[in-house]
């Protein structure tokens, strides 16, 4: 946009919120800094986040997870941001803000306080019978409470109060939802619909109460606190969190005159004006036409009309939202789309009901039959995307509208995305449009992360990912461009279908594989190692061997880690962490005879640095002969078990996780995978090994042993996920057997089990049902599968290093003994390091032997 | 520069320099390993032997500097083979730029590129063209 002369307006925006953050975005975007210094007042001490998510901060995500965009936006000059500030007062005949700061001039403002949760006057209420979740400090206070805690209630069996007691029971508390309405969710759900979710629920070990009005708190009996109820019954807790709606948050705009709705909320027109013309207010603090929009994607509509509006450019007029939501609530779908009640007049109503597995279904079609007007659906929200389509696109439904609802055999029923139109919303906290998705493929966007980063599309609350990756597939195949789901120019197959290529037919040689499925005959750095990891994940060879030598990526063929100046680290495997004195010394002795810096690993192990390469057959004779094998710390492998010392030493312990540490290392050592994975083994719930950041974690309880899978540390932290309870060693072993063989089998090159369990259609619950219920018939094979490459391990350097053919590669030259006169070393806090470039004898390549 | 690896080049010839070179003795075939890389010494450089034995006759071995431009290390001997857009590459088993074997020019980095040598098998020995007096030098 043009550049503006003369001194820029001062816009202030009140409350730092998603819709305040999505306002300022839209506006720094668009180029408002050109006219606008912005002051943005957050009340929070936190910046903007991520409350729809908000539940995950107990599942492992911290605040700077959960914070929105970047923090650079905050920092750009021309953006002040005031946390921990919240404005006290409006002045809008000064046209100032008051803030404890100091008073704030501005020329335009927008309110976007949000909201506050509702407390109903109850008498007793007070402390922790008196929590509400609503913000990261709110969370604080409920953890802090649940310290002490055994059961906690959740007033309100609405969508947030079914958030916060599944945020209860994360906490490990017992959880209860109490209900004044007859059925849970009673603004989305109709009475079948909660009563699915409440048998769900219910299933799910979340007790639910409903018809209950609390008519007092006093202190409890065997808990902290009892409620009494207005019929007579009554039940103790530990704490209680009400959830019991929100309201608008409009005390400023109240107390500065503003016109203010009935019901609460600024009042606001369809361009979001308050009765101030200088005044804006959007999100769930303004008030249209008498209704309060609790859902960010209204708010985000509003945010951006406004922003547009101040940089003086065309924009629609709010005329309402659509409420419909599909969320999971404690792991159970529901959904909810336009007149889920059916109260147009004349509307009827098509209904699934399953009791054997509490899943239910309802469309709402017009009198004529033509149209969807409402639905809602629990138990399976895989039939949203397409009801919402029909909903809001007024498509015509076809000729047998329940075949919508209905179960097929090939899964939900899907509406053709051809049949969408371009008007049809594909992301609606972005608002793009089919259209926006076609423009990008026509301007040549051929890859998914492309089309999100160029329209944001898919970048807010994420539910429409699959349908947005659908659109785009399919407008690049209508335009002729083929998906490409090539591993490498060589392989145009997936390495999961690569994986099934190898194993079916049996092929054990890379030039076989490229021969009958590849193009050329060399192949390259993608496509070699990818398949020697399949083909030692099915075959277990040594990696040594002559044919797999070239598949391997350097780290492999050498087996160590190629460090910055071409030496290597030497990690010997410890397994489970635990090492003898004898063998301690051992290591010691071989790193100050061969000078290698030494540091304790992450993984419990001691990584020796600086070893050339014609070093390591010396160095692995000398550590095999004392009983050390490789740790693999090079491949794409079982890296290490970490444990906690458990039941032998620590008085807290339950289990021997060491010993188990032990067992699962040696049973897993070897396995090639297609990333590396890392397991840990805890003795108790206090969990010192830290085995919910694993790819696999085993934690010890009573009874046996819980699993976790798919957890990360590293570059993108992910908490495992829990995914068996109690098992017995067996049982725990076999289950493990099984989710490495189906992860080997079915991710992706180079994808941790993290990033794989993520891309699972089905999620957690697919991944249970395959291996924990067999859905698949899998079992056994994957177990074979298993035990095969268990029975054929062996140490690869020990391999090696009885086969002089093998140790040939070992030469820094193949025709001189010296070794490499450009490694140097400079020794800092008594260890030696490589020397810093400028050290290096770098000569000027044309001056060489030429 | 090219690859003449034929033994029908003459025993010597001139570099771009102007100064006469000859084929001289590197190491032996068993030194190389098959599809995958070594170093050898010569003459106070390190020189990466790549060879590729199923490749047709003249296309089989290579020579490239060992230097890693990118990172200043000795390891491009240990980086993996492969045949990207039409050429035979070398990976930095570092940073994983690709260097064409055939003229040592990085594919993703215009301005980095390998000095390489022509070479060839003569029996069993492996020889490389390079000035006479390199061979004093060493």
């Amino acid at each position: 946009m043009a550049a503006h002369s003369g001194p820029k307006q001062q816009l202030v925006i009140v409350g730092n919120g998603m819709v305040g953050h999505h306002c300022l975005e839209q506006l720094v975007e668009q180029g408002a800094l050109d006219a606008f210094e912005i002051h943005v007042f957050g009340a929070e001490r936190q910046r903007a986040y991520d409350r729809v998510h908000l539940s995950e901060y107990f599942g492992g995500r911290d605040a700077e997870s959960l914070a929105l965009g970047q923090a650079e936006l905050y920092a750009r000059e021309g953006v002040q941001l005031h946390l921990d500030c919240p404005v006290l007062e409006l002045d809008p005949q000064a046209r100032e803000v008051v803030t404890a700061q100091g008073r704030f001039r501005y020329d335009q403002l927008v309110l976007a306080t949000g909201s506050w949760p509702f407390v109903p006057p109850i008498s007793g209420a007070t402390g922790t019978a008196q929590l509400v979740y609503r913000t990261l400090d709110d969370l604080d206070a409920i953890r802090a409470a649940a310290t002490t805690a055994r059961r906690g209630v959740v007033v309100g069996g609405g969508l947030l109060g079914l958030e916060a007691a599944n945020a209860l029971k994360s906490l490990g508390l017992e959880a209860h939802v109490v209900e004044f309405a007859p059925r849970l969710m009673p603004v989305q759900l109709d009475a079948e619909g909660g009563a699915a979710l409440r048998a769900r629920i219910e299933a799910l070990g979340v007790t639910v109460h409903l018809s209950r009005a609390t008519s007092e708190i006093v202190s409890g009996e065997e808990y902290r606190w009892r409620m009494n109820f207005s019929d007579g019954e009554y039940l103790e807790t530990d704490l209680v969190v009400f959830s019991a709606g929100i309201r608008p948050q409009d005390a400023l705009a109240r107390a500065a005159g503003l016109p203010i709705a009935e019901r609460g909320g600024v009042v606001v027109d369809n361009w979001c004006r308050t009765g101030d013309p200088a005044i804006f207010a959007i999100g769930e603090c303004a008030s249209w036409n008498g209704q309060i929009f609790g859902l960010v994607a209204p708010g985000y509509q509003m945010a951006r009309l406004v922003a547009a509006q101040l940089l003086g450019k065309d924009a629609q007029p709010f005329t309402g939202a659509d409420m419909s939501t599909k969320l999971k609530l404690l792991g159970v779908d529901v959904g909810s789309i336009g007149d889920a009640h059916g109260a147009t007049p004349g509307s009827r109503s098509y209904r699934f009901i399953d009791e054997a597995t509490d899943t239910y279904r309802r469309m709402v079609v017009s009198a004529d039959g033509k149209h969807l007007l409402g639905a809602v659906l629990v138990g399976d929200n895989s039939y949203y995307d397409s009801l919402l389509q029909y909903a809001q696109n007024g498509i015509r439904l076809p000729a047998d509208p329940a075949s919508l609802i209905l179960p097929q055999s090939a899964g939900a029923p899907a509406l053709g995305v051809d049949a969408l139109p371009e008007s049809a919303t594909i992301c609606s906290c972005h608002n793009v449009s089919k259209g926006a998705v076609c423009c990008q493929v026509d301007a040549g966007v051929t890859d998914l992360g492309e089309l999100k980063a160029a329209t944001r599309a898919g970048t807010g609350c994420g539910g429409c990912s699959a349908l947005l990756k659908q659109v785009f597939e399919h407008e690049l195949s209508a335009r002729g461009v083929a998906v490409d789901h090539s591993l490498c120019e060589h392989f145009s197959h997936t390495r999961q279908e690569l994986y099934g290529i190898i194993r079916v037919e049996g092929i054990k040689r890379f030039e076989d594989v490229l021969a009958r499925h590849g193009k050329g005959s060399i192949g390259c750095d993608i496509c070699k190692p990818a398949i020697g990891s399949i083909l030692a994940s099915c075959w277990n060879e040594p990696v040594m061997d002559p044919a797999l030598v070239p598949l391997q990526d350097t780290n492999d063929t050498f087996m160590a880690n190629m460090q910055k100046n071409g030496t290597y680290s030497v990690v010997p495997r410890i397994a489970g962490g635990e090492i003898t004195p004898d063998k301690l010394i051992v290591l010691g002795e071989v790193a100050r005879k061969y000078d290698l810096y030494t540091k304790i690993t992450g993984g419990q192990r001691i990584d020796l640095f600086g070893a050339q390469l014609h070093q390591l057959p010396d160095i692995w004779a000398e550590l095999i002969a004392a009983g050390f094998e490789t740790g693999h710390a090079y491949g794409k492998s079982l890296r290490t078990v970490k444990s906690c010392v458990g039941s032998t030493w620590c008085r807290y312990g339950v289990q021997d996780s060491v010993g188990m540490a032990l067992k699962l290392e040696n049973r897993y050592k070897g396995l090639r995978a297609p990333h590396k994975i890392k397991f840990g083994v805890s003795g108790c719930t206090r969990e010192c090994a830290e085995a919910q950041s694993k790819d696999i974690g085993v934690i010890a309880t009573e009874r046996g042993w819980n699993l976790y899978v798919a957890g990360n540390g590293g570059m993108r932290p992910r908490h495992a996920e829990l995914f068996a309870t109690d098992l017995d060693e067996e049982t725990l072993i076999r289950t493990i057997d099984r989710f490495l063989m189906f992860y080997i089998r079915t991710a992706d090159r180079l994808q941790r089990t993290s990033t794989w369990r993520e891309s699972l259609d089905g999620g957690l619950d697919y991944l249970k049902k395959v291996i924990l219920e067999d859905s698949l018939g899998l079992g056994a094979e994957l177990e074979e599968q298993m035990q095969q490459v268990i029975d054929r391990y062996e140490c690869e350097w020990a391999n090696a290093l009885k086969d002089p053919e093998k140790l040939k590669r070992f030469r820094t030259f193949v025709n001189d003994q010296r070794a490499d006169p450009d490694i140097r070393f400079v020794r800092e806090r008594g260890q030696p390091r490589p020397a810093p470039g400028n050290h290096l004898k770098l000569i000027p390549i044309e001056e060489e032997a030429l | 520069m090219s690859t003449a690896q034929s033994l029908t080049t003459p025993a010597w010839s001139q570099d771009s320099q102007g100064r006469s070179t000859q084929w001289q003795p590197l190491c032996s075939r068993r030194d190389l390993v098959a599809h995958s890389g070594v170093v050898a010494w010569f003459a106070g450089a390190q020189v990466a032997l790549f060879y590729l034995p199923d490749m047709p006759e003249g296309e089989q071995l290579y020579a490239i500097h060992n230097r890693d431009p990118q990172s200043g290390a000795n390891v491009i001997g240990r980086g993996m083979i492969g045949h990207l857009h039409g050429s035979l590459v070398v990976a930095s088993p570092l940073y994983k730029q690709h260097f064409r074997l055939q003229d040592g020019q990085c594919l993703e980095q215009p301005e980095l590129s390998l000095t390489v040598w022509p070479v060839r098998l003569n029996g069993d020995q492996v020889e490389i063209l390079a000035p006479d007096s390199a061979s004093a030098s060493n």
